[in-house]
């Protein structure tokens, strides 16, 4: 069994209008290698599901975007995403905006093969006004509470990163914090994972081996991607880019900013790109950010 | 004991600390400087029973100072990632404070969009978490410019966070699990329990007036008994406070960093 595969062989298998969840939180261990490599293609009318960084703003710049499903998007420091405003403030991003811990129960419901599950969040709000597609329940047992029944989000794909894997599709987020990707990885038909390294195969102490959060049957691809969540953090390996991400953020404000940023850091394959960013020694000793 | 010395961001970080006294075992959120040093000085003073993170992944016993650590080493008392944040949300046992970008008469809360919902003039974060934290566990607001921008004469344009708006529940959805603390601005401290849930001037900031607060304030107020001026902090809250934020961000977080002690004039400048 080998699972690996590349960045370009992932987005093959990608087609127009699927919908694809998106791993990693804000600007946090998102897969951006693959991101990019969906940039560099033609893919369109696509569904974007994610706790939304600089990925969500990219993909709206480079029209993929054709609905998102989303509770925030932000760059932490820079707490507005410049791209995912415009296209918002214009009024072309068709959005189901969900509270995050029902964007959670969301993918909870697609991976437990449940057509909802109920929650309290999002009654009395606006999530339920402005999402008419959003439907409540009244509780068959004697409370008669009425709840909001969160559909599943079912994904076609998910898009992961990684600290490692082999290629089985054994991964290990060993980071602080494992956001939610496994929820995404049961949630899709499909799981693509780009990893910082890829070994033949995770030989792992039992300490280590609790790094690992999904299982590999709900891996369907694996692609070696050294440094490949920059400009996001990558814990505990390297931080965010903030110089970098200030500089996509700042080019926002001008014409051809998008262009410029295209032109500059999504033309290229990954070890240019990686270059471009001051070469992989800069980028590994990005420090890690202080909260 | 009173010092004359202190800023409006120390006044309001102290009247932010005062709104998890009595809270109990309860994750204390303090989201922004100026509340996330009230959280960590009340439990380093008044309530060490609240629970705390790292503002990442951890719980801390010792609240972590905010900035460069330096020297610093935390010393880490449990595990506490998003997902579980979400349980201990869902569960009720937290206590955060918010600063939404609107807020209106029934405590309903925005941190969404401003103006039209397809076509907004101002597209914000998102709902984030605010139609589940209010829904299931006390909230409090943290306001740094009290205007009617920020308390709106009508509805917010988003209910991100939910309130005490009668036509928004029906009998059977449970709104007994949410709560509402205070409002810390910088012109005084507010509640939302006068007669049916209304808004309440709770204390006044040195030099700031009912009126002065009126004027500012989209919705008619009230005022509790005995309206009186928000606590001075004491010199040992400021050492406190001064430990907790050793690179002195609080004086980076409202403009021109204005004292704590004001004339009505300055208030108004």
């Amino acid at each position: 069994m080998n699972k690996l595969t590349t960045t370009s062989g992932v987005v093959e298998s990608l087609r127009d209008g699927m919908t694809i969840g998106i791993g990693g939180w804000g600007p946090r261990r998102k897969p951006m290698a693959l991101v990019r490599e969906l940039l560099r293609s033609d893919l369109k009318d696509l569904t974007v599901v994610a706790y939304g960084g600089p990925e969500v703003g990219m993909l709206c710049a480079a029209g993929k975007v054709r609905k998102l499903v989303f509770g925030f998007v932000t760059m932490d420091p820079i707490p507005l995403e410049p791209y995912f405003r415009k296209l918002r403030q214009a009024g072309q991003l068709d959005v189901m905006e969900l509270d995050e811990g029902l964007f959670q129960w969301g993918l909870k419901a697609a991976g437990l093969r449940v057509p909802f599950l109920p929650a309290r969040a999002g009654l009395a709000s606006g999530v339920l006004t402005h999402n008419p597609e959003l439907r409540t329940i009244t509780s068959p047992y004697k409370d008669g509470e009425e709840l909001l029944a969160m559909p599943a989000l079912n994904l076609d794909v998910a898009l992961l990163h990684v600290n490692r894997a082999d290629r089985l599709g054994n991964t290990l987020i060993t980071g602080n914090d494992v956001y939610f990707d496994h929820c995404f990885a049961r949630a899709a038909e499909k799981c693509y994972v780009s990893a910082e390294k890829v070994d033949d195969r995770l030989d792992l102490d039992a300490a280590t081996a609790r790094f690992n959060t999904f299982e590999r049957s709900l891996v369907t691809g694996v692609v070696e991607a050294p440094l490949g969540a920059h400009p996001t953090s990558c814990g505990p390996e390297y931080g965010w880019d903030m110089k970098h991400l200030k500089e996509y953020s700042d080019g926002a404000a001008e014409e051809s900013g998008w262009q410029s940023y295209r032109e500059t850091y999504i033309q290229c394959d990954e070890a240019e790109y990686r270059q471009r960013n001051g070469g992989d020694e800069r980028i590994a000793s990005l420090p890690l950010p202080i909260f | 004991m009173s010092n004359n010395s202190f800023s409006l961001a120390e006044l309001m970080i102290v009247a932010a600390s005062e709104a998890w006294r009595g809270s109990g075992e309860v994750l204390a959120s303090g989201l922004g400087i100026i509340p996330r040093l009230g959280a960590s000085l009340a439990k380093a003073t008044h309530s060490p029973e609240l629970l705390m993170t790292d503002s990442e992944a951890f719980l801390v016993e010792e609240p972590i100072p905010v900035g460069p650590r330096g020297d610093y080493v935390p010393k880490y008392s449990g595990y506490m990632p998003f997902e579980r944040v979400f349980d201990c949300v869902w569960h009720g046992r937290r206590h955060a404070m918010v600063g939404p970008t609107q807020i209106d008469r029934w405590a309903q809360s925005n941190l969404s969009v401003v103006g039209d919902y397809k076509n907004p003039k101002v597209a914000m974060l998102g709902v984030r978490g605010l139609p589940g934290n209010s829904i299931n566990h006390r909230n409090s607001f943290f306001v740094p410019h009290h205007s009617k921008r920020v308390f709106v004469e009508g509805e917010v344009d988003m209910v991100s966070g939910v309130g005490f708006k009668p036509e928004r529940w029906n009998s059977s959805m449970r709104s007994d699990l949410m709560s509402i603390g205070v409002a810390v601005t910088d012109l005084c401290v507010m509640d939302f329990d006068g007669p049916d849930h209304s808004a309440r001037v709770v204390s006044l900031h040195p030099g700031v007036s009912f009126e002065m607060v009126q004027e500012n304030t989209g919705f008619p107020l009230g005022q509790v008994v005995g309206l009186s001026e928000t606590s001075h902090p004491t010199a040992e809250q400021l050492a406190v406070i001064d430990k907790l934020d050793p690179h002195g961000l609080r004086h980076k977080q409202l403009k021109g960093n204005p004292p704590g002690i004001r004339k009505p004039e300055e208030v108004r400048s």
